[in-house]
Formats: structure tokens, C-alpha cells, sequence
């Protein structure tokens, strides 16, 4: 269990304001000037020793991230860095509690990585919903500019940096980086092809890295404490500390710090009071927020939480948003309502996520109730197969993968809904 | 130039090229819907996919995928093949599946597609969707339910017409295509969507329902609505031209066709001139054509006799006249009908020299006193081209109009032209491919013709390998009948002087009849205009689409255009007509075919009997070079209403009111 003096995000429950001046007493904007001091590239190494992963659920290393940024922007084409607040998969919300608690520590870490990369600019694009959290963001930046810490010369370091919140409009594919540059430009929140990345082409087609919250969060704290102290946690490849967010049936749901790797079991006891009815009672867990597949309560248990560890059991870490299901879940139900979400926020650019999204819903809520074929269940295998990999972004994936593991692991369940239902009947005929 | 292999082979591609091209240069075809070559690539649609590697274990969007050196592309792999069929199923799920209704049957990229990656039966049980019609205008119709979201009509408008009223709105499986506001889409290109989309969401509004694909005969024609000379494919079924579809000539027109190209074709049947009449007692009577012939030798004009050329007049109508009037022992040929009298002692001085095609390249532009939207909309994208894709400056002198890119008016003064600001002669001097742009209305302002001139000079406009100065003309006659003569110092003010007892009018529709009260006037042409209620005889001809001609636009390109249909009734091919009336007045032409015509033509012009651009050289005449302190007019009042055929087009007529007089058509609620 990680000792509270490991802790990065020490004002999470808000026990404390979220004002800049208990920021500074908790340990925020403490030298930032002389963490800067460094250099550019000491900082990009440090990050890169420290093993930070991007935060936001593809788990892209950091530093290596920011130093596709080039090196010296030319005048007319500044870089950019795009901080990702739009933060609405299901199941996280690691980053509406850093902004509403710890608004300072991302500050911070924006004008750092930004400096680091060379950036002109941050942009934070919070989403559309948080509204209270854009408020104390709005307030947190502008007493950041009030105390000199941002702006000309940002905190006394000759730097000249500028950090802008900009609020989304309530659309999931923003957070998709190349959807949320376009959406900042002004347009239609629709994922970009890639090449070019966004490194080469991003935000009015300057050189730009979309970074997630937590990951801008932690690199103050990471520069100050040392990079081996950050990579002292966790198991080689999966380095550090991360906010876990528990959701779902277990006694009190929480989110949490706590080192990488953590065995699921020791999570939920430790901070969650156990599953609900014991584990006995564990149905299944989506372990990373709702793109990532399911993964049923044997396999999970005792699982270590990280990237690698979950990948092995056909899963992934994604956000780190655990949702836990007990046996009273109706787990196709619950996958169905997912891929509603999906569906719903499919941007309807390219063909196989606009089409296939709302098919797959629609043939989730027919077995839902047993309202299909036996042989149905292969059909959808195989449109989330067509939709998998053939999309533009990931969404069409996000789709794909939590109905293939439902498949996967429930196809039985399945199966005896539409046999109740009369279905088997046509099956065999 | 990487190398990459395509199944198997193994070839050179140019640098950027993206692997959608190299797999086109291997010969392999790739489905696609959203590509098209001349639009930016979104990749949406999906169809494209190839295997490549090295690469991520999924295919790829050729469209969208630039080839790297020793790429190895699989085309045909059973991954590519499974995902095609994947993507073509999802695009079939929601497509309403009415072929038989839909206008784009036979020619719809859909059908074709599905033919080869559609699976035998639909495994989609669910409802489909249905979308609600969108209102685009007089010109595009909408079904779309049909439409699979490609968005080329989106990038259309937005990157080559220049005019962002198309757009998607909602996500997801809601997205739809629309106008927004249900507006007619402000575009005199709009009718491009319809050639452009894949299925048949976007149809042919005035075509709706009229033909299928395979009963047309298809013609190979040059565009006479305005002095582009936009290739052009004539659909006919019977004796009736259906529609009138752009070719591919990347020199001219690239792809596109402006809508007056497109839709004029329905005036082809109205208002025909089928059968001569005569004059008797101030009305006019029908006549039989010995008696139109009797009623003009009556006339007994001696070599009082002029000729004078309408917009729509090609070269052998020209020339046919021409020898006519000659024969008579006449001299009087003019072709500017509304009192154009600028000079034309060098067709260099009034080409557009720079070309159409090389207009993209040009780095600062000045336009004076020209509407390039409405005199020569295809010239108007490739300046936009220029403006859009290579930065060029465009500075303005004239009326002030919206021309789909950044412009700096400078007012509307002719006589800037010769004191023009420091700063836009600062950056013509220093300009690599400067280009000056003079149109209609600038000429006829008296001095603007030796300033232009002269500043074509003082800003080195015209160098080694490139020649910025342009007339731009909105008359297809135009270039053909200066090359056949038909330009009198004084203009139509000469023969007005001259007061020709005989006077034929080739189509000549906006001359102003009542300046010759005593001529005898004979209108040849095809419509029941202007020209033809001021005739005293009329001789009923053949229109564009019903003969074989040449004609030369406003770059001097010599194009030839072939006989779709035949003339209605009476109606007789121009050339046969002065033929005929030559016997009926006692002289000789020297022809008696079609063939023996033209080739008169070329022998009396040669650079009419090779297609492809005239060399004019490049001569200055020496002229007054002190323009007159007057505001340059705007000559094309409507857009949609330049000629008699537009102006007998319910079509036309409607984009007029709906366009240009902003009537509303949007359409009750049914």
C-alpha cells in the first residue's frame, strides 16, 4: 500500500482548499523557476527515467511523447501543448477530482511540460460538463496569472507561457486528441487521420502534444522527488503512481492513489471495504473504464492493475476506472447500455463505427432479452470484428472490444436468455 | 522516388504519392467513395483499405497513407478482401436499397461497388434509417436517405465553389448532410455535388426522372455558355439533348461545370425557331424558306451589308456569313454586339494569355472590372486555387462582389489603373507570376485598354515563360470571330454609321435594334429572343448541341464540338443556310459541304484547323493609355440570363429568381 508521503495527489478529497496559496502549502509551485533551471532536454530525460505512461488510457510514454516536439519551433509555427480534461468514459473520474481539488498541480505541470517541450501555450480542454470543475479551473489559472506564475516571464523563469481553458461541449470523441484539436479550432469535434500526428500537424496545424491530466499533474512532483522515486513503484514497464478510480458494486467506492501494479484483490479491500456480498459474490470487472473488455471475477482477482498485467487477461488498463459487478449484475444489460453509449457517441465520420455502433446496440438489446438467434451471437462477433481496427480512431475499437469479451466470457448466459425465449427453437429447425 | 510493391510488382512512385496512387500506377483498382482526386482526402468511407506493412497488423486507408521505400501493398489479400466486404456491408445496412427509383441507377459508384464486395443477402434485421429531405436549390435534389456521408459535396463547396453551405450536422448514425437552413446552395457551381456523389443522395433536380444512363446517346461537345469552353459530354435520347455533363480536361475545366453549363439544356426545346418567317405588313408570318429567301433578294442591298456575330455564334456560322457578306462585295462584320469597341488590332492584347490552367500559378493577381464568378466561373477557381493552396494576393478594381477568396478592393474607378496604390504596385513588380486580369466591363471604359497594357509593361508582367496579361471574355464567340475578322475599328458603332440596307444577325440577341430603322434585318439563329422580334426575316438554324463546329475560347484554344442532336423542323444548320441564300442572291461561296466549309475556314485562318491553343505572339498596339475617371460597369446583369437559350430555360429562369432576385422557392411543407 503506497505511505501517504509517497502520495502525488495529497489534496484529492478536498480536505483542503484547492486555492493557490494551500497549494503552495502543500508543496505546489514550490522553485518551480529552478525545476525549469534544467533545461528543456534534463527535463524530458527525467521524465523519461521516471517510465511515466500517458495517463489516458492508450499509456503512450510521456517523455518519449514530448520529444517528437520539435526543437526549435520557428516563429510563425509555435508549439502547443492540449491538456485533456474531456474526461467522459465511463467509469473515470480521476481527473474531475485533480481539477476540482488539486487545480494547481496541473497548472504547474502545464508550465513545466510545456517549457519542456517548447511550447507557446496549454490549452486545457475541459469537458463540457464539468461545470463547477471549469469554474475553479477559470479561477485557479487567472490567480495563477495574478501570482505571476503564468503569462510574461512565468514564474520568474524568463519563460513566457500562457494557459487557456477552453470548455467542450459535451461530446465523448473530443476526447479523442485529434477530435479535441479540431474542436479547439472551432469545428466539428471529428477525429483527424493520422499521419500527420499531431507532433507534426496538430492545432492550427502547429506542432502539438494532447497530454491527459494526470500525466501533466505528476511531473511537477516527479522533477521534485526524483525520477527514481517515481519509478521505485510498480513492476518494470508499469512504473509509478496512479489514481485508480473504483466504481460499481463494492462497499464504498472510491478514487485512490496507489501504486502501479497493485493486485486487484488488495485494491478493492484496502480502499473499497471488499466487493459487495463478499468475493464470492464477484461477477466480473471492467478494469479500465467502459472501452476495455470485461474481465470475469476469476481472472481478475488477483490480477495485478497494470498495463501488462491486465493486457494479459484480454483486458487493458485504460483509465485505471474499475467497474465492478457483482452477481446481481445483468451483465448483458450492462454491455448493451455500453454499447448505447457508443452509439450514441459515434461522430459519424467514417463508416464502420457510424454504422456498425448502432448495430451492435441494436442486436445487444434483442439478446438482452432473448429476442435473437442462437446464431446471432456469431453475427455480432463478426460486425465488432468489422468494426475493429477498420475506424479512423479508436472509438470504433472501444466499441468492438467490450461485446467481444462479453461473448467471450458470457456466451452462455447469452445462449440460455434466447433458449428461455424460444429461440432455440428456431435454432434448430 | 520510393519503391514500393504491389502485389508483387514492384514499381517507382513519384515522392508523396499515397499508396492509393501507387496501387492506380500498378493498375489495380481500388474502391472508394469518399477519394476523389481533386478534393482534399478525408478517409472516411472506409473502402479503401489495403494491406501494407511494414505497418499496424489492421489495413489501412490507401486514400490517406503516403508510401514510404520498400512498402509491400497487398490489394487483393483475403484480410482486404473481408475488410471491404465489411465496410460495404455497414454502407448497405442503412442504404434504402432503391435502385429502381433513384435517378443515379446505372451510373451510381454504389451499385457498382456493391456488385463486387456486397454480400449475397443483408444479416442486418433491424429497421433502417430514414432521413428527412433537404432543400439545396433549384438544381440539386435530395434523397437523403441514400446518402452514405462521404462529404465530397461538403469539401466541394467548401474548397473548390468556395461557398460553405453544405455541411454535416449531428454524430453518429444521425449525421446528416445538409444546408443548414434549407437555402439554396448560393453556387454557380452547385451542380458539381451531383457528378460528385457516389450514390444517388444528390441528384439532378431538372434530370429527375427523365432518362436512364444506358438510352442516352452521348456526344462529345464544347460548352458555348460562356468563353471557357468547358468540355463537355451532350446526353441525348431521340432528338431531345437530356443533360450536359462535364469531360475531363485538366487544361480547361478540370472536372467541373458551372451550372448554367449544366441546366441550360431545357431552354434547347422552348421558343425554337423551327420555321422561317417574314415581316408583312409589321407582323411576321410564316414563311416557307423560298419566301424567306424572295422577301431578302427583295431587298436588293447591293454591298450594303453587314453581318454581325451573337454570343453563341461558332466559327463556321462565322465564317459562312462571312463569306456571304464578302461575296456580296460587303465588309461589315462585327461580333461586340452591346458596343464593345476596344481595339483589336493584336489578338494578344486581348487573350487571356496567361491560360487557364497556369492561372493557379500565379503569386499576385489583379483583377479589374471583372465578375469572374459570373464571366468565367472556372477561371474563378483556379484563382481561388491560387489564393487557397499557393497564397497568392489578389487585388481588385471594379464593383465590389464576393469572389470566394480574400480580396482587396481598391475601388471601382477605371482610372486606378493607371495610378494605382504603391503597395499592390510594389508587389506586382515583385510578384515571380503577377497576372493581370482585365474583363468586359473594363473595356469598355475608354483608356483602360492602353493602361493595362502599359502596366503589363511597368510591372514586367510578361517575361521569359510567362505572360500575365489577360483579357478575360464572357462570350464564347468571341476569340473565333476576332480570329475570322469580325471586329470593326469603331465597334458596332461603324456599322450603325454605315446604315447597311441588309444586316444578318447570328444569334445576335443584345444589340440595340433600334440604332438601324432602315436596315433590312435578318436574324439567323435559334431562339425567339430579342433578335428574332426585331427581324424582319427570320431563318431558323441550328443550336450548339445541333451541329458540328469549332470555336476558340477565351485563352485561344480552338476545340471542336460534335452534333448531338438534329435540328427541330424547318430549322437548318447555319452554314447550309447561307449556302442556300448565296444561290438565292446570285453569288458563290466556294463550299458546298459541311467539310468544304470548314475547310475554306482553315484555309482562309489555318490556327482554326488545329485544336489547341492559338499562338497569337505577343504585340502591344500603341494606345491611349490614359483611362477615363469613371466607374467601371458591371456587363452580366444575371448570371443565369445571358443568352437566348438560358432565357428560355425554366431552369435558368428559376435560379435567376431564386439566386439573383432572392425569391423564395424553398418548398411548402408537403
Amino acid at each position: 500500500m503506497l505511505a501517504d508521503k509517497d502520495r502525488i495527489f495529497t489534496n484529492i478529497y478536498g480536505f483542503q482548499p484547492w486555492n493557490l496559496k494551500s497549494a503552495q502549502m502543500r508543496g505546489d509551485w514550490d522553485n518551480t523557476k529552478d525545476l525549469m533551471k534544467r533545461g528543456q532536454d534534463a527535463i524530458i530525460e527525467e521524465i523519461k527515467a521516471s517510465g511515466l505512461r500517458g495517463r489516458g488510457g492508450a499509456g503512450f510514454p510521456t517523455g518519449l511523447k514530448w520529444s517528437f516536439m520539435p526543437k526549435e519551433p520557428r516563429a510563425d509555427r509555435p508549439s502547443f501543448l492540449v491538456i485533456n480534461a474531456d474526461e467522459s468514459e465511463p467509469g473515470s473520474c480521476k481527473d474531475r477530482e485533480i481539477i476540482r481539488h488539486d487545480p494547481h498541480k496541473l497548472i504547474e505541470g502545464a508550465l513545466i511540460a510545456g517549457f519542456a517541450m517548447r511550447a507557446r501555450a496549454a490549452y486545457i480542454y475541459i469537458r463540457g460538463e464539468f461545470i463547477r470543475e471549469a469554474e475553479t479551473l477559470f479561477a485557479a489559472v487567472q490567480e495563477a496569472y495574478d501570482a505571476g506564475l503564468l503569462g510574461k516571464n512565468a514564474a520568474k523563469s524568463g519563460y513566457d507561457f500562457d494557459v487557456f481553458v477552453h470548455r467542450g461541449a459535451g461530446a465523448y470523441i473530443c476526447g479523442e486528441e485529434t477530435a479535441m484539436i479540431e474542436s479547439l479550432e472551432g469545428k466539428k469535434g471529428q477525429p483527424r487521420l493520422k499521419p500527420p500526428f499531431p507532433a507534426g500537424a496538430g492545432l492550427y496545424g502547429c506542432p502539438t502534444t494532447v497530454n491527459n491530466v494526470e500525466s501533466i499533474a505528476v511531473v511537477p512532483t516527479i522533477l521534485r522527488r526524483g525520477a527514481p522515486w517515481f519509478s521505485s513503484f510498480g513492476r518494470e514497464n508499469n512504473k509509478g503512481t496512479k489514481l485508480f478510480q473504483i466504481s460499481g458494486h463494492v462497499n464504498t467506492p472510491c478514487v485512490v492513489e496507489e501504486e502501479m501494479s497493485i493486485p486487484f484483490r488488495e485494491l478493492i479491500d484496502k480502499h473499497c471495504g471488499g466487493i459487495r456480498g463478499g468475493w464470492d459474490n464477484l461477477l466480473a470487472v471492467i478494469p479500465g473504464g467502459s472501452s476495455v473488455p470485461l474481465v470475469p471475477a476469476a481472472e481478475i482477482m488477483d490480477c495485478p492493475m497494470d498495463f501488462d498485467g491486465l493486457k494479459a487477461v484480454g483486458s487493458g488498463l485504460g483509465t485505471a476506472a474499475a467497474i465492478v459487478m457483482d452477481k446481481s449484475t445483468d451483465v448483458v444489460q450492462a454491455i448493451s447500455r455500453i454499447s448505447y453509449f457508443y452509439k450514441h457517441e459515434s461522430c459519424g465520420q467514417c463508416t464502420p463505427c457510424r454504422e456498425g455502433t448502432g448495430w451492435m446496440w441494436r442486436v445487444m438489446e434483442r439478446l438482452r432479452t432473448g429476442d435473437a438467434d442462437i446464431s446471432e451471437i456469431d453475427t455480432l462477433y463478426d460486425v465488432t470484428k468489422q468494426v475493429e481496427g477498420h475506424t479512423i480512431c479508436a472509438l470504433g475499437d472501444a466499441a468492438a472490444w467490450p461485446i467481444q469479451g462479453l461473448i467471450k466470457h458470457f456466451r452462455p448466459e447469452i445462449e440460455r436468455r434466447i433458449r428461455e425465449n424460444g429461440g432455440a427453437l428456431e435454432a434448430a429447425e | 522516388m520510393p519503391k514500393v510493391t504491389v502485389d508483387g510488382v514492384e514499381l517507382d512512385v513519384p515522392q508523396g504519392a499515397t499508396v492509393l496512387q501507387a496501387c492506380e500506377m500498378a493498375g489495380k483498382e481500388i474502391p472508394r467513395f469518399c477519394y476523389h482526386e481533386r478534393l482534399s482526402i478525408a478517409g472516411n468511407c472506409r473502402m479503401c483499405l489495403v494491406e501494407v506493412s511494414p505497418g499496424p497488423p489492421k489495413p489501412q486507408a490507401s486514400c490517406a497513407l503516403p508510401t514510404a521505400e520498400g512498402q509491400v501493398i497487398k490489394t487483393d489479400s483475403p484480410m482486404v478482401k473481408k475488410a471491404r466486404e465489411g465496410v460495404m456491408e455497414f454502407l448497405l445496412i442503412n442504404h434504402p436499397l432503391d435502385c429502381p427509383i433513384c435517378d443515379q441507377g446505372g451510373e451510381c459508384d454504389l451499385q457498382d461497388q456493391s456488385v463486387a464486395y456486397g454480400r449475397g443477402a443483408t444479416r442486418y434485421d433491424e429497421n433502417k434509417r430514414a432521413v428527412t429531405e433537404k432543400y439545396m436549390g433549384p438544381i440539386v435534389k435530395t434523397v437523403m436517405t441514400r446518402c452514405i456521408q462521404c462529404t465530397r459535396c461538403v469539401r466541394f463547396a467548401e474548397e473548390v465553389a468556395g461557398v460553405e453551405d453544405i455541411g454535416a450536422i449531428y454524430r453518429g448514425e444521425n449525421m446528416q448532410i445538409t444546408s443548414y437552413l434549407e437555402r439554396a446552395v448560393a453556387s454557380e457551381l452547385s451542380g458539381n455535388v451531383v457528378d460528385l456523389c457516389p450514390v444517388g443522395a444528390l441528384t439532378s433536380k431538372p434530370y429527375a426522372f427523365e432518362a436512364r444512363p444506358w438510352e442516352l446517346t452521348k456526344t462529345l461537345g464544347i460548352d458555348m455558355m460562356d468563353a471557357v469552353g468547358t468540355n463537355v459530354r451532350i446526353d441525348a435520347r431521340g432528338r431531345q439533348v437530356l443533360r450536359v455533363l462535364p469531360r475531363v480536361n485538366d487544361d480547361v475545366n478540370e472536372e467541373w461545370a458551372n451550372d448554367k453549363t449544366r441546366h441550360h439544356v431545357d431552354g434547347l426545346t422552348r421558343r425554337r425557331l423551327d420555321q422561317p418567317y417574314v415581316r408583312v405588313n409589321g407582323a411576321l408570318q410564316p414563311a416557307s424558306w423560298a419566301e424567306a429567301f424572295a422577301a431578302i433578294k427583295a431587298v436588293d442591298a447591293g454591298s450594303s451589308v453587314a453581318a454581325i456575330a451573337g454570343d453563341l455564334a461558332d466559327c463556321e456560322t462565322m465564317f459562312a456569313a462571312k463569306s456571304l457578306v464578302t461575296a456580296l462585295g460587303g465588309n461589315l462584320l462585327e461580333g461586340r454586339q452591346t458596343g464593345l469597341d476596344y481595339d483589336v488590332t493584336s489578338l494578344s492584347a486581348v487573350n487571356f494569355n496567361t491560360g487557364i490552367a497556369e492561372a493557379e500559378n500565379a503569386d499576385v493577381i489583379l483583377l479589374v472590372g471583372t465578375n469572374l464568378r459570373w464571366e468565367a466561373p472556372l477561371i474563378n477557381t483556379r484563382i481561388r486555387k491560387a489564393v487557397w493552396k499557393k497564397g497568392a494576393k489578389v487585388f481588385a478594381i471594379g464593383p465590389e462582389t464576393d469572389l470566394t477568396y480574400k480580396t482587396e478592393w481598391l475601388g471601382d474607378d477605371a482610372s486606378l489603373v493607371a495610378k494605382l496604390p504603391a503597395h499592390v504596385l510594389d508587389a506586382l513588380k515583385g510578384a515571380e507570376s503577377p497576372m493581370l486580369v482585365f474583363g468586359g466591363g473594363a473595356l469598355s471604359v475608354p483608356g483602360v485598354h492602353g493602361a493595362g497594357l502599359a502596366l503589363a509593361k511597368s510591372v514586367n508582367a510578361v517575361k521569359d515563360g510567362w505572360n500575365g496579361y489577360n483579357v478575360v471574355h464572357f462570350s464564347a464567340a468571341r476569340m473565333g470571330s476576332l480570329m475570322l475578322g469580325y471586329g470593326l475599328p469603331g465597334g458596332i458603332k461603324d456599322v450603325i454609321a454605315a446604315k447597311p440596307k441588309l444586316a444578318f444577325f447570328l444569334g445576335a440577341d443584345e444589340v440595340d435594334f433600334a440604332a438601324l430603322p432602315d436596315t433590312f434585318k435578318v436574324y439567323v439563329g435559334h431562339h425567339g429572343d430579342k433578335g428574332a422580334h426585331a427581324a424582319d426575316v427570320i431563318l431558323p438554324a441550328a443550336a450548339w448541341t445541333e451541329k458540328d463546329f469549332t470555336t476558340v475560347n477565351t485563352e485561344g484554344r480552338v476545340q471542336r464540338s460534335e452534333k448531338a442532336v438534329f435540328a427541330p423542323g424547318d430549322a437548318r444548320e447555319d452554314w447550309s443556310i447561307f449556302r442556300a441564300l448565296a444561290d438565292a442572291l446570285g453569288v458563290s461561296l466556294g463550299f458546298d459541304s459541311f467539310a468544304q466549309c470548314r475547310a475554306a475556314m482553315i484555309a482562309a485562318v489555318p490556327t482554326l484547323g488545329v485544336e489547341g491553343l492559338a499562338d497569337y505572339g505577343w504585340t502591344v498596339p500603341k494606345l491611349p493609355a490614359k483611362p477615363e475617371a469613371r466607374a467601371i460597369p458591371s456587363p452580366i446583369k444575371d448570371f443565369y440570363l445571358t443568352n437566348a437559350i438560358c432565357r428560355a430555360s425554366p431552369t435558368m429562369q428559376r435560379c435567376s429568381e431564386e439566386l439573383i432576385h432572392g425569391a423564395d422557392f424553398a418548398e411548402a411543407a408537403e
